[in-house]
């Protein structure tokens, strides 16, 4: 060191300096955004190719935009899935609810009824819409965000909200973390909290669908910032090794908390074109284009069940509101991303579409939506009666030693018996509610 | 024990359907180890076949598998190199059932082969059986005999909780006694390689008393067993050994019953010392034997240091640690 002139690089060489390349999001709380940048083609203009055809014919699909509900509101081109208005209404009304549904349940954190919340705001056509060109016995792999899937499939809402206040009637016995649900009997497989271990799984599940010569097959949902993780890897090695009869659901919602997508690696790729590399189809969808989501997850659907293999589709969206309760977005985004947005809306799209159709208007809307809000409220009161969270109204304590194992060994019925002699100490002549 | 591993695979899957055997090259090949030789071709490319190598991939997708309704039998090709499907082990095969309230469970079997003696080095001679009797959740068998080793492995496949088989590579082909510089016999000359067969289980949780005495317990799993038997033979010691087969759950009975008659345990594993299983052993005898205990209870273990490649006999819990041990023991 000390031989070196001061400010001489340490490298005694005279190559140009290496410097790492830190991405950073082109707005930042304060900044004035434009999105101009981000290519949106016309509705209508990609085509659609057959649903088993060779992945080395979607490139353009993997980089491009599959889009379908057009500026002027109406449907366009060959990925049109043409469903009647009915479905399109119940498509909007899973949409409604599950927006009244986050906003109570949002605030109920709020209030203190729970710990924990995470909305899907902006992003329901991804969940709802894809979930419904499903069958209902596929199962489904999803993450936190796609509560919008059991609206879809009829899943009871008190269940939900049960889950989420964790108390007596919660189904999972308040031991998970609030929207952490799980129901086999809607093929709605367990979430976890460690991100995209579902993605495997979802695999794993479908090859034993086709080792069973089954006809069911699996879909899975796992955020771009995810796909970071080393399993999603796994999963798409997997899917295409054994021809696995899955669909890999990417929302790339542009923000993982408060890392924007260039972390996971969308500065120089789009999510989509990954699959070419792993020899997946790969389709690119407007995620707020609630008839695109449905289409390309038909698409990908067909194409497994035909045993034509696994798609891996990326839906651009945008995560319209913070990551969860826990989380403040105006501490490291523009306030204007939201607004500036240039898929808009997928409910008011959804919506603007049937008015288009002449099969919807505003009088209707407004009363779905009064009728959605209405329903939660009523469902959330009766929720409460099974008591909030922290009231004492909760599953038994020695439930807290059940299902670790099937049954219990005897260090598993020991702590048992401590939990409930700690009980009668904390709350002597049991407990006072 | 490769044959009774492979005979279990085989009445395992041809008794059940939904038995799938799954690993790196365990397929056309039939394993590293020979433990899967034949089944591709007897059960078909469906339900035994080879993977990619990812050991959070294998894991992952035999959750999924798992959560479908099958019974899947992954294999690690060796216990140092489950540690990138340990999030899928841990977070999920371990908890899927407790999360899901029963809805989902993962019926899994993790065969792998562990440990060491046979000049591995660091990354094909570790034991990490701790990390994962540390996981609610998970159960961990260790079979240190042919006999042992179908049995336990049909009990494990049969299960309906995760377990972790880990097979001592060391004995696949006959017992070690720790004493390297002479011949290894064939397990052929031993009663306990003596398979019945078609099918039997043994009963998780529950040790195997491999002898009978009155001077103090010894507890060892996997190779150690025999290990520790040859050395207490060679001193003359009567010892009464237990061969805990299943480390969760555990037979806490037949350790108490045997330290409450001897009044001193000595425990032995190849694993390293700090946190190691016989941490747990310890504090267990400790905390239930206390007023029985005539010595301090000894741990014989491998060092805190990674597996060495040269240093291997030096490092090995052998015959002289474990010399050490008992004397200490039995002259307090």
């Amino acid at each position: 060191m000390a031989d070196r002139p001061d400010g001489a690089p340490q490298q005694g060489s005279n190559k140009p300096a290496l410097s790492l390349h830190v991405p950073e999001p082109k707005y930042r709380p304060g900044d004035a955004v434009d999105f101009s940048h981000i290519d949106v083609p016309p509705a209508g203009e990609q085509p659609r190719p057959d649903e088993n055809c060779d992945t080395h014919d979607m490139h353009d699909l993997a980089y491009g935009l599959v889009r379908v509900l057009g500026e002027d509101d109406k449907a366009h081109g060959p990925w049109d899935p043409k469903l009647d208005p009915e479905t399109l209404r119940t498509m909007l009304g899973h949409m409604a609810m599950t927006r009244a549904f986050d906003e109570r349940m949002f605030r109920g954190q709020r209030q203190g009824k729970t710990s924990f919340y995470m909305k899907c705001t902006g992003e329901e056509a991804t969940s709802i819409a894809s979930s419904m060109a499903l069958a209902a016995d596929d199962m489904v792999f999803p993450s936190y965000r796609q509560q919008g899937i059991l609206i879809a499939r009829g899943y009871p809402m008190i269940e939900m909200i049960n889950q989420i206040y964790s108390n007596k009637g919660d189904k999972l016995k308040g031991r998970q973390l609030p929207i952490m649900y799980s129901s086999r009997e809607h093929s709605f497989f367990t979430i976890s909290g460690n991100l995209a271990t579902q993605t495997p799984q979802a695999v794993g599940w479908a090859m034993a669908s086709a080792i069973k010569g089954d006809s069911r097959i699996a879909a899975t949902w796992v955020g771009e910032g995810s796909t970071a993780e080393g399993d999603f890897h796994a999963a798409c090695t997997f899917a295409t090794v054994y021809n696995a009869p899955v669909i890999l659901n990417v929302v790339n919602n542009q923000w993982a908390i408060s890392s924007f997508s260039g972390f996971a690696g969308a500065e120089r790729t789009t999510f989509a074109a990954r699959a070419l590399g792993y020899g997946l189809a790969g389709l690119r969808v407007d995620g707020n284009d609630a008839l695109a989501c449905y289409a390309a997850q038909l698409w990908a659907a067909n194409r497994a069940r035909s045993n034509g293999g696994p798609t891996l589709i990326e839906y651009f969206t945008y995560r319209a509101e913070g990551h969860s309760t826990s989380d403040d977005p105006s501490g490291y985004r523009s306030a204007q991303e939201r607004t500036e947005w240039p898929l808009g809306d997928p409910v008011m799209r959804l919506k603007n579409h049937l008015i288009a159709l002449g099969e919807w208007d505003e009088d209707r809307q407004e009363k779905m939506d009064l009728e959605a809000a209405e329903h939660v409220r009523k469902v959330t009161k009766e929720a409460e009666q099974n008591g909030i969270l922290g009231h004492g109204l909760h599953h038994p304590f020695q439930t807290m030693f059940e299902d670790v194992f099937e049954e219990l060994p005897w260090h598993l019925k020991e702590q048992s018996e401590q939990a409930i002699r700690e009980r009668e100490i904390k709350f002597p002549g049991g407990l006072k509610l | 024990m490769i044959d009774a591993i492979n005979d279990a695979l085989d009445v395992a899957m041809t008794r059940d359907p939904d038995v799938i055997v799954m690993g790196e090259d365990v397929g056309y090949f039939g394993g590293v180890f020979r433990c899967t030789a034949g089944l591709q071709d007897k059960h078909g490319k469906n339900r035994v076949f080879d993977t990619p190598i990812s050991e959070c991939g294998i894991i992952g997708a035999a959750v999924g598998m798992g959560a479908y309704g099958l019974r899947p039998v992954p294999e690690i090709q060796f216990a140092d190199y489950i540690y990138p499907g340990l999030d899928q082990l841990i977070s999920e095969a371990a908890r899927l059932r407790y999360r899901s309230a029963g809805e989902f469970i993962s019926p899994l079997t993790i065969r792998s082969p562990f440990g060491g003696g046979i000049f591995g080095g660091q990354t094909h001679s570790q034991s990490p059986e701790a990390i994962f009797t540390h996981v609610s959740g998970i159960k961990t068998v260790i079979p240190a005999t042919p006999y042992d080793a179908k049995g336990l492995l049909l009990s494990c496949i049969e299960d309906n909780d995760p377990v972790i088989f880990f097979e001592p590579k060391r004995i696949y082909n006959g017992p070690f006694t720790g004493f390297y510089d002479k011949p290894v016999e064939p397990w052929k000359k031993h009663a306990d390689s003596v398979v019945p067969e078609g099918h039997y289980t043994i009963p998780l949780g529950k040790a195997r008393q491999v002898r009978e005495g009155e001077e103090l317990t010894v507890l060892a799993y996997g190779t150690m067993v025999h290990v520790a038997e040859a050395v207490c033979a060679a001193k003359g010691v009567d010892a009464d050994i237990l061969d805990l087969r299943s480390l969760v759950p555990l037979d806490i009975e037949a350790i108490e019953v045997s330290v409450k008659k001897t009044g001193r345990c000595l425990i032995v594993h190849e694993a390293t010392r700090t946190s190691g299983f016989g941490a747990e052993l310890s504090a267990l005898v400790t905390e239930r034997c206390f007023y029985h205990l005539e010595a301090p209870v000894e741990r014989v273990t491998g060092f805190d240091t990674p597996y060495p490649h040269s240093l291997e006999w030096a490092y090995f819990p052998g015959p002289v640690r474990i010399g050490e041990a008992l004397d200490k023991i039995l002259s307090e």
